[in-house]
């Protein structure tokens, strides 16, 4: 099982849902946030384009921060997901460092936060909160081993990229173009 | 023609500002290791080629610096912790991949053995030192005896803390600044020198103050050769290197790192100990203290840019 997400910056309109669909849903304190939106304007009037893209922690399948962790505290668990076990983290930033993505944060509690691809839903077998509340349903949560889903459905057809693969990452959140 | 108007990144009040997450601890913590690191490293040398007599400075006297440099470095990285009760996990856990991990390992080794190093030398300083307990004097005369084998495994760990501070830093490939081997050997040789220094300082035997500041010349020469090499390196690097090394060519790092690291803290002592070696007099003290905060604002620049760098996408 390999978990991953695609996200589609044709029908991406930045509205943030899933911004606050995550911070609800995993109770993120005010001011912190495990997902945003970035947008990036390219060329000159008239022939200017934008890509919006909702972007978090890309679950990598070489993850840095797992590595440079010193207890251990940023592991994997099934299906490839990262996650931070709370009462192991001592905080000492290094992971936050490590990340290229710049996905993690240091909660006001002490221990470093991150996207857990809302990892309590999908053992339920539903989808991440940022995923469900999608209004353009932009975005594909899926198992890449899984030949059927939805996720290497549309990677198969359409024209996608990866965020900084040169950093060796091998990053699990695809961007579809 | 394509041309970017804008990027709009992100910007989030409570992160991103945030995200710049080492400050002032780290580099104590790195520029204490270095020192201990050359003090200890220069100290086990001297002892193997059993030259005690002649170098009380090095082996003896600045080696009772090292037990708290190391305590203190320690409690940096405490400092540093952000979630500070947890802190004892990172001696419940063996994760060679992790610099950080390692790390406080090699100093939780490094620690004692400087402890029992000075405490072999006290009672030359304080010569009505009483230990209290038989078996500390036993320990102490095994100690003393023995000091040679010791001295072995000292030098070896001395050159892995002084590796170390610079590998801390440069297994982060998330940050171009930092993500060079190179780092390592030159972070141990600004150790080296730092520690150098500092013997030059305690000194004073003549004698001594000459042959650790060639010594001291040798590994400023080296280091000004490791940093060329860097930025060389980062030059013919990826986009995210060449834009490092900007920061140190142009950028907003170019004054503090060539006026106070290049500048003041390797060329200017250089040329004073230079000076001293052709027969003028010269107060050693100044370049011993130049080296010093030369290695200390050398840290602090590295730490501060390395942040700013990051992969672009």
């Amino acid at each position: 099982m390999r978990y991953a997400m695609a996200i589609d910056t044709k029908k991406c309109v930045g509205c943030s849902d899933c911004v606050v669909a995550c911070q609800t849903e995993n109770n993120v304190p005010i001011g912190f946030c495990r997902d945003w939106v970035t947008e990036t304007v390219d060329g000159t009037y008239p022939n200017v384009s934008i890509e919006l893209r909702s972007e978090r922690c890309n679950h990598c399948d070489n993850s840095p921060c797992v590595r440079c962790c010193p207890t251990g505290a940023s592991h994997f668990e099934d299906g490839g997901i990262v996650l931070v076990t709370h009462n192991k983290c001592i905080g000492c930033g290094a992971c936050i460092e490590s990340c290229p993505y710049e996905a993690r944060y240091s909660h006001p509690d002490g221990y470093v936060d991150k996207c857990t691809f809302c990892i309590h839903r999908v053992r339920k077998g539903e989808n991440p909160a940022c995923v469900s509340v999608c209004p353009t349903s932009c975005m594909y949560f899926g198992d890449l081993d899984d030949p059927n889903s939805e996720i290497v459905n549309v990677l198969k057809n359409r024209k996608f990229k990866a965020l900084a693969p040169e950093a060796g990452t091998k990053p699990n959140i695809f961007y579809l173009t | 023609m394509k041309e970017e108007l804008f990027v709009s990144g992100r910007n989030i009040p409570n992160i991103d500002p945030y995200l710049h997450i080492w400050h002032w601890q780290i580099p104590i913590y790195l520029f204490l290791g270095g020192l201990a690191a050359g003090i200890l490293f220069l100290a086990a040398v001297y002892t193997i080629l059993g030259k005690e007599k002649e170098m009380q400075a090095t082996v003896k006297w600045a080696p009772f610096i090292v037990p708290f440099a190391l305590i203190i470095g320690l409690g940096m990285l405490f400092l540093d912790l952000k979630h500070k009760l947890y802190f004892w996990q990172l001696y419940t856990t063996i994760r060679l991949q992790s610099p950080m991990g390692w790390g406080a390992w090699v100093l939780m080794v490094m620690t004692p053995i400087s402890i029992i190093w000075s405490a072999s030398y006290i009672r030359e300083v304080f010569p009505n030192w009483d230990w209290k307990f038989r078996f500390l004097y036993t320990f102490e005369a095994w100690v003393i005896k023995n000091r040679r084998f010791i001295a072995w495994p000292m030098a070896i760990y001395a050159v892995i803390l002084g590796i170390y501070t610079g590998i801390l830093l440069s297994a982060f490939n998330a940050r171009p600044l930092w993500n060079t081997t190179i780092l390592g050997p030159l972070f141990l040789v600004s150790g080296m020198s730092t520690g150098a220094a500092c013997i030059i300082l305690m000194s004073k035997n003549h004698e001594e103050r000459r042959l650790i500041g060639r010594l001291d010349l040798l590994f400023i020469a080296v280091e000004l050769f490791f940093i060329v090499h860097m930025i060389m390196g980062f030059l013919a690097g990826s986009q995210v290197q060449i834009d490092a090394a900007n920061l140190f060519l142009g950028g907003q790092f170019t004054v503090p790192f060539f006026v106070f690291v290049i500048l003041l803290g390797l060329l200017l002592p250089a040329v004073l100990e230079v000076l001293e070696l052709i027969g003028y007099k010269m107060p050693i003290v100044i370049p011993a203290i130049l080296v010093l905060l030369g290695g200390l604002i050398f840290r602090f620049i590295m730490v501060e840019a390395g942040q700013i760098t990051r992969y672009l996408y």
